[in-house]
C-alpha cells in the first residue's frame, strides 16, 4: 500500500520508508524534493517565494526557499536522516503568462524561486542530482520515498521521471 | 496598523459582497450582450482561504482550465482571473466563432488553442473584468486601470499561483470574490476571481464611508 500524502501551497511534508509525497499544479512555485537513500527519509516542500529576509511576514518557514530548506533538514535530521546523504531534486518555477510589460513584479518570479532554492541548497551542502525547471506550464511532481525517485507529470509537456 | 483579514468584520464583509455582485452583474450584462444569449450568475461568495487549503475553492489544483489573467493598478491594485473548465472554453468559443468542436482528441490536444481562439477567450475575459472593475469605480469613485489580458491553458494550481504569490509577501491567506456564470445550458460554467491587494481593501471599504 502506498499512501499518498498532499502538500499543498507553501506547506511541506516529511514520511519515512514508504508511501508518496505529492504536490498538485506547480506554477512558478518550485517543489523542493530532499532525500536520504540510506535512511529512506523524504521530504517535499511547495515554496511560494524566493526569501524570507525582507518580508515582515515570514512565519510560515514553508512558503520561502531558504526557510523551506532549513525546516526540511531539521525535520528530516530529527527522523535519523543524515546531511551528508541527503541528495536534493527540484521541479516548477514557470512562467505561467507571458507578460509583455517588462516591468512586472511577477516578471521571473519563477526563475527567481529556482536561483534561490538552489542557494539555499547550496548553503547547507545539499547537491542537487536533478532538476526540471522552467519553461510555461504547469507540473504535478511525486516522490517515492522507497525509491527517491521523483515523477514529473505535465499536461501536453509529457511526463518525466528524475 | 496593519491591515489583516482578522480584521474584517461581517459588515465590512456583507459590504465586499454587495460590491461582488454589482460587479459580476455588470459583467453578466456584458457578456449577455456579446453573446446575445441569456446568462445566470450565482450571487458572489467571499472566501478566505489558507494556501496550503486552496485547491478547495475551486477544484483539484491538477484540473485541466484556461485562464485570462488581468492586472489591475491605480488608486486600488489586484488581481482577477476569468476561469473555465477546458470544455466550457471550447463550447465559449463555438458560440463565439460559430466553429464545430472536435471529437476523440488527446488531452494533449484538447489542451491547445489557436490563436484566434485564444484571443476570442482573452477578449471576454477582458471585457467581463473591465466591467466588473467600471462597475466597482463608479461605485467607489476610485480609479482603476486594468492591464492586457493574458491567457494560459494549464493545472488549476499553476494559474492560480500567480495571483497568489504577490499575496504571499503579506498573508498565509487568500481573499477571493467568486462567482460563477452559467450560459445557456449549464454548457459554459466559469468562475471569476478578483482579488485586490491588502491595502485596497481597506482604501475600497474608506471611499464607501464603512471604516
Amino acid at each position: 500500500m502506498n499512501e499518498i500524502v498532499k502538500v499543498g501551497m507553501a506547506d511541506l511534508k516529511v514520511i519515512s520508508g514508504h508511501g508518496i509525497l505529492t504536490t498538485l499544479g506547480l506554477g512558478s512555485c518550485v517543489g523542493i524534493a530532499l532525500y536520504d537513500r540510506t535512511t529512506k527519509v523524504a521530504g517535499l516542500a511547495h515554496i511560494m517565494l524566493p526569501s524570507s529576509k525582507l518580508i515582515k511576514n515570514n512565519q510560515n518557514k514553508a512558503k520561502f526557499a531558504d526557510t523551506a530548506v532549513e525546516q526540511l533538514l531539521r525535520i528530516m535530521t530529527s527522523m535519523n536522516a543524515q546531511i551528508k546523504y541527503i541528495t536534493a531534486k527540484i521541479a516548477g518555477g514557470a512562467q505561467m503568462f507571458s507578460f509583455r510589460d517588462k516591468t512586472n513584479d511577477l516578471l521571473n518570479i519563477g526563475e527567481r524561486n529556482v536561483r534561490a532554492t538552489i542557494e539555499a541548497l547550496k548553503q547547507h551542502n545539499i547537491p542537487i542530482i536533478a532538476q526540471d525547471t522552467g519553461g510555461n506550464y504547469g507540473r504535478t511532481i511525486e516522490l517515492h520515498a522507497e525509491t527517491g525517485l521523483l515523477v514529473v507529470r505535465t499536461i501536453g509537456h509529457g511526463t518525466k521521471t528524475l | 496598523m496593519e491591515f489583516s483579514f482578522d480584521d474584517l468584520s461581517n459588515l465590512h464583509l456583507d459590504v465586499l459582497k454587495e460590491i461582488g455582485t454589482i460587479g459580476a452583474g455588470n459583467a453578466a450584462t456584458s457578456l449577455s450582450k456579446m453573446l446575445n444569449r441569456r446568462i445566470d450568475m450565482n450571487v458572489p461568495e467571499i472566501k478566505i482561504s489558507e494556501f496550503s487549503n486552496i485547491e478547495s475553492i475551486l477544484a483539484s489544483a491538477d484540473s485541466l482550465v484556461t485562464g485570462v489573467y488581468l492586472q489591475f493598478k491605480g488608486e486600488i491594485k489586484g488581481n482577477a482571473l476569468f476561469i473555465l473548465d477546458v470544455a466550457s472554453a471550447k463550447n465559449l468559443i463555438s458560440l463565439l466563432l460559430d466553429a464545430k468542436e472536435e471529437d476523440d482528441i488527446s488531452e494533449a490536444e484538447y489542451a491547445k488553442f489557436s490563436e484566434l481562439e485564444i484571443s476570442a477567450l482573452e477578449e471576454v475575459g477582458n471585457i467581463l473584468i473591465s466591467s466588473y472593475l467600471k462597475a466597482i469605480s463608479s461605485l467607489t469613485g476610485l480609479s482603476i486601470k486594468p492591464s492586457v489580458p493574458y491567457f494560459a491553458c494549464d493545472m488549476l494550481g499553476a494559474i492560480l499561483s500567480v495571483p497568489l504569490i504577490q499575496y504571499g509577501e503579506t498573508s498565509d491567506r487568500a481573499l477571493f470574490i467568486e462567482t460563477e456564470f452559467i450560459i445557456g445550458l449549464d454548457k459554459v460554467k466559469s468562475h471569476f476571481i478578483v482579488m485586490p491587494d491588502i491595502k485596497s481593501y481597506t482604501i475600497i471599504l474608506k471611499s464607501l464611508g464603512v471604516v
